[in-house]
């Protein structure tokens, strides 16, 4: 360290690695955009092009503007940790939360009005509901999932993240990538599997981005101080790995031509099929509960100020859960033509289930023991607690849905729906709010935040509109099964599919005003936190929080 | 590859292995001399820098 | 030297945990998915099975675009209310060329597995354009802009080739006559007509859009969905021989 300071500055290896890459990049997109078959995807080979050159310059400017010398791992024998990139994602995973969950209420109105759908190409239903599940599964979890990883893993590790470019090209790289999805989405650009959408030129930067990803949170945790690696980084590592398995394989496509978006998934009809719900179970299993499972063992602990309930608990949780989950994608295609092994398998799997989801729920909300009366004062840390009781309920509904006498009258349903929001609504987006509430105060360097009182309200409407929501799903989920199937004394059917479908309307109103108070709540929290970022910094180092006091 | 033969090694063998992978995880995560180990790792969140 | 061996060891520990998570998140998936390319039983054996026609693989690649799928399964489970409302359960053989599959997972409108041949051609394009005209209590979108899109089709040849690659039966002589194939499906007496059905049997050549004078996203997507479930011959079906 000390003789690299009296070094003259020059550009560092990754510096000019990254240089070198993007002037390629940009030079191919260039090409690629010129002789583009459809506008659509010349437009995403100039975006390329663009963001490649801003990128260039902006690590000319930050060369200019850096010390001759690398960052130094510790100041005052403190790690000096790297949080640029952590502030960068929880920001980005607010914008983006507001974003999904705003199209998520646009297309529940379209629904129960279609003549929001405005009969264009890129607004309607087919295009924008892909569009609400990346923008609410890949970019707002997955910001908050960057965040919160990048955030863990240096505090667990008492270590600076490792490298120095390679995090600002994973957080910056990721949200290129969410963009380049959607728009894709809206221009018709969808290899149409579902929440696998982008096609495989995405596919591919995501790959390059999510292999660098890994690199970083690995290097990481080999400088820790500490001999043993905590609980959550486990979750974050197998998160992150399950993830690019899942990936390559789903995704695995032979492009038409290098000049044209479109291509052609290598697997076919039963095969693709059990590719395709291998990966989106498993997405729910990896990127939906892994990864926020790990947020649940750093958070909750450290907002109650007490370790976790059960570290034993917490590795027999892990190792069952991920060892059973990758088996239940088959509970998703009961009763169609996937050989019967094959679902019964899945079902087996998707009950036993129930046990390391209900353990890790338990470990989750007993480290509350003896702390309870928190809840009543802390709104942040209410907000996690309610998020893992969410997490109980619905794996809890999870397994009885992949039984297959229930799953006949829910699949192709609403329940579906109402089950995919109770895990997502209450599991996913609370746990993530929580996060962003005690993170955006320690990572700014602020006392606390603006005002536990909007915290409050956020809370509330959330949670009324969750049980709109839900309730509403669960009705019409059920009453359409029972339509369906609904016989005459003659031995008719009773209702033909218009019916069963107008019978629908009153409940998707609900759905929407459920989904409007969700976004509501998401609009006073994204106010609570400019305002916090907005306040005064603490005065002195020494005053900086440790642990934000529950008051 | 037989139906007949995956069905009957997954009953037998593919069970008796995940039965004792379970089992070495319960031994890692039980094991006495472990204890002291995680209930130092269960803290990490708390320690100050 | 002793901090270097610690450091090592620290290494260790984490790769050791790469690999346990790799190989324990690998199992599941080797065995549901890998049997189901070697056990010959997956895959029912059918008469009448053959690949798109290049217009109507321009359509599925319409129905794909636009995302239909979130909405419309094409999968009829084996239970008596779906049968009777739809038709025969669908057999994974009837989507063994599809790339990707299209069984969906939502029916917030009806199951078009079998929807080829239950409505006019008229009534499709009604429907397409607005959904409502014929269909008044529908949540469907309107798709009036497909009629009014000429289809791209200068590459499907390309795009056969690509699905040959990855398997499905295309051969040589059908990519080569891919564009007066699709000509020929999207037009009324056309001279490729009787070409065009020998290389895909079953395939309906007329003009699905009711405008002779283009060939429009709309013919294609029409073309695809009128043929939708009707290559397998039930006749000569063996449901005995293929439980599985």
């Amino acid at each position: 360290m000390a003789q690299q300071a009296s070094i003259t500055k020059t550009l560092t290896i990754g510096e000019g690695g990254t240089i070198i890459s993007l002037i390629a990049l940009a030079v191919a997109s260039i090409i690629i955009a010129a002789k583009a078959w459809t506008p659509e995807y010349a437009f995403h080979a100039y975006l390329f092009a663009a963001a490649s050159v801003a990128s260039i310059f902006a690590v000319f400017n930050r060369y200019y503007a850096r010390d001759a010398a690398p960052a130094p791992q510790e100041v005052d024998g403190k790690p000096n940790y790297n949080m640029g990139p952590v502030k960068f994602a929880t920001l980005a995973s607010v914008f983006w939360g507001i974003a999904g969950f705003t199209v998520g209420l646009i297309i529940a109105l379209q629904l129960a009005y279609p003549a929001l759908n405005f009969d264009l190409p890129w607004t309607n239903f087919g295009r924008l509901r892909p569009l609400h599940t990346s923008a609410v599964i890949f970019a707002f979890g997955g910001n908050v999932l960057l965040a919160t990883s990048f955030y863990v893993v240096q505090r667990t590790c008492h270590a600076r993240l490792a490298g120095d470019i390679a995090p600002w090209f994973v957080v910056l790289g990721y949200n290129f990538f969410i963009v380049i999805a959607g728009t894709g989405y809206l221009l018709g650009i969808t290899q149409s599997k579902e929440y696998a959408e982008p096609e495989w030129y995405a596919d591919l930067f995501l790959t390059v981005v999510w292999v660098a990803y890994l690199l970083v949170f690995l290097a990481t945790i080999w400088k820790r101080k500490e001999p043993h690696i905590y609980v959550a980084n486990w979750f974050y590592l197998a998160f992150i790995v399950t993830i690019a398995l899942l990936h390559l394989g789903n995704n695995a496509a032979i492009p038409v031509s290098i000049y044209s978006s479109k291509s052609y998934i290598v697997w076919s009809g039963v095969q693709d099929a059990m590719v395709q719900w291998w990966y989106g179970h498993n997405a729910v299993g990896f990127f939906l509960t892994a990864g926020f499972l790990a947020i649940m063992y750093y958070f909750i602990p450290k907002r109650a100020d007490r370790p976790v309930y059960s570290y034993r608990l917490s590795i027999v949780h892990f190792w069952a859960l991920i060892f059973i989950y990758i088996w239940a994608g088959p509970h998703h295609l009961h009763y169609t033509a996937l050989p019967d092994w094959a679902q019964t398998l899945g079902m087996v799997f998707s009950i036993v289930l129930w046990m390391p989801s209900w353990g890790g729920m338990i470990n989750g909300l007993m480290t509350l023991q003896g702390a309870w009366d928190k809840l009543r004062t802390d709104p942040v840390l209410r907000m996690m607690v309610v998020s893992v009781a969410f997490y109980g309920m619905s794996t809890f509904e999870g397994p009885l849905m992949s039984i297959k006498s229930v799953n006949s009258l829910s699949h192709y349903t609403d329940w579906t729906i109402g089950h995919v929001h109770s895990g997502a609504l209450g599991w996913v987006a609370y746990v993530s709010f929580g996060a962003i509430y005690c993170l955006v105060p320690w990572l700014w360097n602020r006392s606390r935040l603006y005002s536990l009182r909007l915290v409050n309200w956020h809370f509330w409407l959330s949670t009324l509109g969750i049980v709109l929501y839900i309730s509403a799903m669960w009705v019409s989920g059920i009453l359409q099964g029972l339509m369906w199937r609904a016989y005459t004394k003659l031995g008719f059917l009773e209702f033909s599919f218009i019916e069963t479908s107008e019978a629908m309307h009153p409940f998707y109103v609900i759905r929407a005003l459920g989904g409007a108070l969700f976004v509501i709540g998401a609009l006073i929290m994204a106010y609570n936190i400019w305002m916090t970022i907005r306040s005064p910094q603490i005065a002195s180092e020494a005053q900086r929080p440790q642990l934000v006091p529950a008051e | 590859m037989s139906y007949e033969w995956f069905a009957n090694f997954a009953q037998t063998w593919g069970l008796i292995g995940f039965m004792s992978l379970f089992g070495l995880v319960l031994f890692y995560a039980l094991k006495p001399s472990n204890k002291k180990m995680f209930d130092e790792a269960a803290r990490i969140p708390l320690e100050k820098d | 030297m002793s901090v270097w061996a610690k450091h090592q060891i620290f290494e260790k520990n984490s790769i050791v945990l790469l690999i346990g998570i790799l190989i324990v998140v690998a199992i599941g998936g080797l065995v549901e998915i890998v049997p189901l390319f070697y056990l010959k039983s997956t895959i029912e054996k059918v008469e009448g099975m053959r690949p798109y026609t290049p217009l109507e693989l321009a359509g599925r690649n319409i129905y794909v675009r636009e995302g239909c799928y979130n909405c419309h399964s094409q999968m009829i489970r084996p239970l008596r209310d779906e049968v009777e409302r739809y038709g025969h359960y669908s057999l994974a053989a009837e989507s063994m060329y599809d790339h990707p599959f299209q069984w969906g997972s939502k029916r917030t409108g009806p199951d078009l597995a079998r929807v080829g041949g239950k409505y006019s051609d008229e009534w499709q394009r009604a429907h397409l354009n607005n959904p409502r005209s014929v269909v008044p209590g529908s949540i469907m979108p309107g798709y009036p802009f497909l009629a009014k899109t000429p289809l791209d089709s200068q590459h499907i040849g390309q795009m056969m080739k690509v699905l040959a690659l990855e398997g499905v039966p295309y051969t040589p002589e059908m990519i080569e006559k891919a564009q007066t194939d699709l000509i020929a499906q999207a037009n009324v007496d056309d001279a490729g007509a009787a070409d065009l059905v020998k290389r895909y049997p079953k395939a309906l050549a007329r003009d699905f859009d009711g405008n002779p004078g283009t060939i429009s996203e709309m013919d294609a997507l029409i073309a695809y969905l009128q043929m939708l479930g009707t290559l397998v011959d039930f006749k000569t079906y063996d449901k005995k021989a293929n439980v599985r």
